[in-house]
């Protein structure tokens, strides 16, 4: 017959002898020792907008379609062009026709539900365009949210779907405050701005920074301090959008306006 | 065409990728689960609290809970855009995400429920199968009876006095663990929502609560309505029964004890949606006075666009005029009855305006989104997030319930439970 005290003082025992094995899974983390080893990616990746440079062309937003196949006509769009029209009056007028893909060519605002509206030339206040893609945050909504695990931060800072993986259930869609996901037209999967992680990668550029013709769109390394976009991030005045999401975007504007959505 | 397109309409400023992606089966959602857990609750009054009153609709609602499980999934497993993948959810899921929890609470309770009603059932079962192995010839129903009976049992054929004892504590116990299980079942679907940080409307700490307190007056609601519906049916066919057996109870004996149990189940009613209104005001309250940076448009949104959905629909006929005629003196079925359709009319339409309600807006502030419920389903997708995927969904739970009371029955049983 075991009494009370034998017990108690086995019981000990076993936790004790339990808990020296446990504790080695956690000193051999492996993922621990290769991070105090060396930092494991060299690399954080950022945007720059410098909306004072961006005339609304829309090639950003072509290119970004063609190279990411995004279906041209669809209504969606990994990265789009806003247009803000402050008037005297104080209103602001918002629009981006089919994410502004085809350029800013009429002064008629696109307001939905087939209606426009224009405001005269003698009573606009300020005017300016906003390129907007996915900030990869470096706190996703998107990423805590997925059920599945299917969206997922990459190393150097990059939040990517995984096609195969993805279960369509939307939740990251309505978890990211800056509207950047749909649905794939295609493959009906979460879609959204990648960075062109194929090609940044690789050495290149993204699609829609190799097709800005004024340099309104550059992409960076944040750990580099030589990176000239890094540079830029460090010494000059940036913003970003929607902070108080705690989100922590990661895409860096230069002339930011407070009207900015 | 882009999935959300076909039934959003923008106004003003959305951003390009907006579309209304959460559309009917994502109100059906909460609304089925509401159902579930309601229903459980309002049997766990009995089994466990003892309310000696709700002993006939008790056992209903357990059964009736129980026919509402599997329904309760439906709708996610139609809103999926890859639905084969949905198991996905439990083999991998990953811990950060509220839906991802859906698997284990879901199944947790789902094992709850069946083994509550298999030891509610199980002396049932041995007698009725007794009775049909002493017979001789048993036809084709009665021998598919006899052998579905005899795996239920498991093997367990005592039903001695004590065993029946044992039987009526694990009843209750199960009973006792299934209602916080089932709150949590309900609760976090609440939290699916009021986590989303990115939706103003959503986002705020009251959702879990809001949505089990509604949750229970939709679930008590449905069960009033069910119970009396099928009691009628049952007088119907009682009345033509006893002109061959006299011996069977009459209509009379029949229609006191269900007015008695409609009534009494009709004050737990009230007394849920008292507390369900209070939350909901005081949400409505708080937002207005704090007036954050989304107020604006919430605003907008709940005083002009929704409000006769939230105003006329969900709180003056959902809530506030059953509140009255239950109120009123010489309470009826019909009225009782009449009420409960309004209540769970109310909340449905709460889910419609949580659910549609916050994707009314975008999230710039800056523009509108209205929703176009698909009604004919030319295409798979017009089908699944419309009004007949929804009817669907909706029609499921009777038929099952039916088909579950063939072998459980949930009337005329003599036992203690
Ligand atoms: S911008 Fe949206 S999609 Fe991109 S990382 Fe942030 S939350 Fe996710
Ligand atoms: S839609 Fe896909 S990526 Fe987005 S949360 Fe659902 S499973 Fe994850």
């Amino acid at each position: 017959m075991i009494d009370r005290r034998d017990f108690c003082k086995k019981a000990l025992l076993i936790a004790g002898g339990m808990a020296i094995p446990l504790s080695a899974l956690e000193l051999f983390d492996p993922k621990r020792l290769l991070a105090e080893k060396n930092d494991p990616s060299p690399t954080r990746w950022a945007f720059l907008v410098d909306t004072h440079k961006c005339v609304g062309c829309g090639f950003c937003v072509k290119a970004c379609k063609i190279e990411n196949e995004i279906p041209y006509d669809a209504n969606v769009t990994r990265t789009w062009v806003e247009r803000y029209i402050v008037a005297r009056d104080g209103k602001t007028y918002i629009d981006s026709p089919k994410g502004g893909r085809d350029g800013f060519t009429t002064p008629k605002i696109d307001q939905g539900v087939e209606h426009q509206t224009e405001v005269r030339n003698e009573d606009i206040e300020k005017a300016f365009f906003v390129p907007k893609l996915c900030n990869q945050c470096d706190n996703p909504p998107c990423v805590q949210v997925c059920p599945v695990g299917a969206t997922y931060q990459t190393a150097d800072g990059v939040v990517l779907v995984d096609r195969s993986w993805c279960i369509g259930c939307g939740y990251c869609i309505m978890g990211c405050p800056y509207g950047v996901r749909f649905f794939h037209p295609v493959y009906h999967v979460a879609e959204k701005c990648n960075f062109c992680y194929h090609r940044i990668s690789k050495g290149m550029k993204t699609a829609c920074v190799d097709a800005c013709p004024f340099g309104a769109r550059r992409i960076g390394n944040l750990k580099n301090p030589n990176d000239p976009v890094t540079k830029v991030i460090m010494t000059e005045r940036v913003g970003v959008l929607k902070e108080e999401y705690g989100t922590k975007p990661q895409v860096f504007y230069v002339g930011l306006s407070r009207e900015v959505k | 065409m882009v999935h959300g397109e076909a039934w959003t309409i923008k106004e003003f400023f959305c951003y390009p990728n907006e579309y209304i992606y959460w559309t009917i089966q994502i109100v059906m959602y909460p609304f089925m689960t509401g159902l579930v857990a309601g229903a459980f609750v309002l049997s766990s009054l009995y089994h466990v609290f003892g309310v000696k009153q709700l002993k006939e609709i008790a056992r209903f609602s357990l059964v009736f809970s129980f026919a509402l499980l599997p329904v309760a999934m439906m709708p996610l497993m139609l809103h999926l855009q890859q639905p084969q993948r949905g198991i996905e959810v439990m083999m991998t899921p990953h811990f950060t995400s509220a839906i991802a929890a859906f698997g284990i609470v879901f199944t947790t309770y789902a094992l709850i429920v069946a083994s509550e009603i298999w030891f509610v059932y199980r002396a049932y079962f041995v007698e009725t199968a007794t009775t049909l192995g002493e017979k001789r010839e048993r036809g084709l129903w009665e021998g598919i009876l006899y052998l579905i009976y005899r795996i239920l049992i498991m093997g367990a054929w005592d039903i001695s006095h004590e065993a029946r004892e044992k039987d009526e504590k694990a009843v209750k116990i199960l009973a006792g663990i299934g209602i916080p299980v089932a709150c949590f079942l309900h609760g976090y679907a609440g939290f699916i929502f009021g986590s989303v940080k990115a939706n103003a409307l959503w986002m705020t700490p009251l959702m879990p609560v809001i949505f089990i307190c509604s949750a229970v007056v939709s679930g008590i609601a449905l069960c009033i309505v069910t119970y009396t519906v099928t009691m009628e049916l049952r007088k119907m066919i009682s009345a033509r029964k006893r002109q061959q057996k006299p011996w069977l109870p009459s209509t009379d004996e029949l229609k006191s004890a269900e007015v008695q149990v409609v009534t009494m189940t009709s004050k737990y009613l009230l007394m849920f949606l008292v507390l369900a209104i209070t939350l909901e005001i005081l949400d409505l309250v708080f937002r207005g006075y704090t007036a954050l940076k989304s107020w604006d448009i919430l605003r907008s949104v709940i005083y002009d666009k929704d409000f006769f959905k939230i105003f006329v629909l969900q709180y003056g006929c959902g809530n506030a005029l059953p509140f009255v005629l239950l109120l009123l003196p010489r309470l009826s079925l019909k009225r009782v009855v009449f009420c409960s359709l309004l209540v769970l009319m109310g909340v449905f339409m709460m889910r419609w305006n949580v659910v549609i309600g916050g994707q009314a807006f975008s999230s710039s502030f800056a523009g509108f989104m209205e929703y176009r419920l698909p009604i004919w389903p030319e295409t798979m997708e017009l089908f699944k997030e419309g009004l007949f995927g929804a009817m669907f969904v909706a029609i499921t739970p009777f038929v099952l319930f039916f088909g579950i009371t063939r072998i459980l029955p949930v009337f005329n049983l003599k036992d203690s439970h």
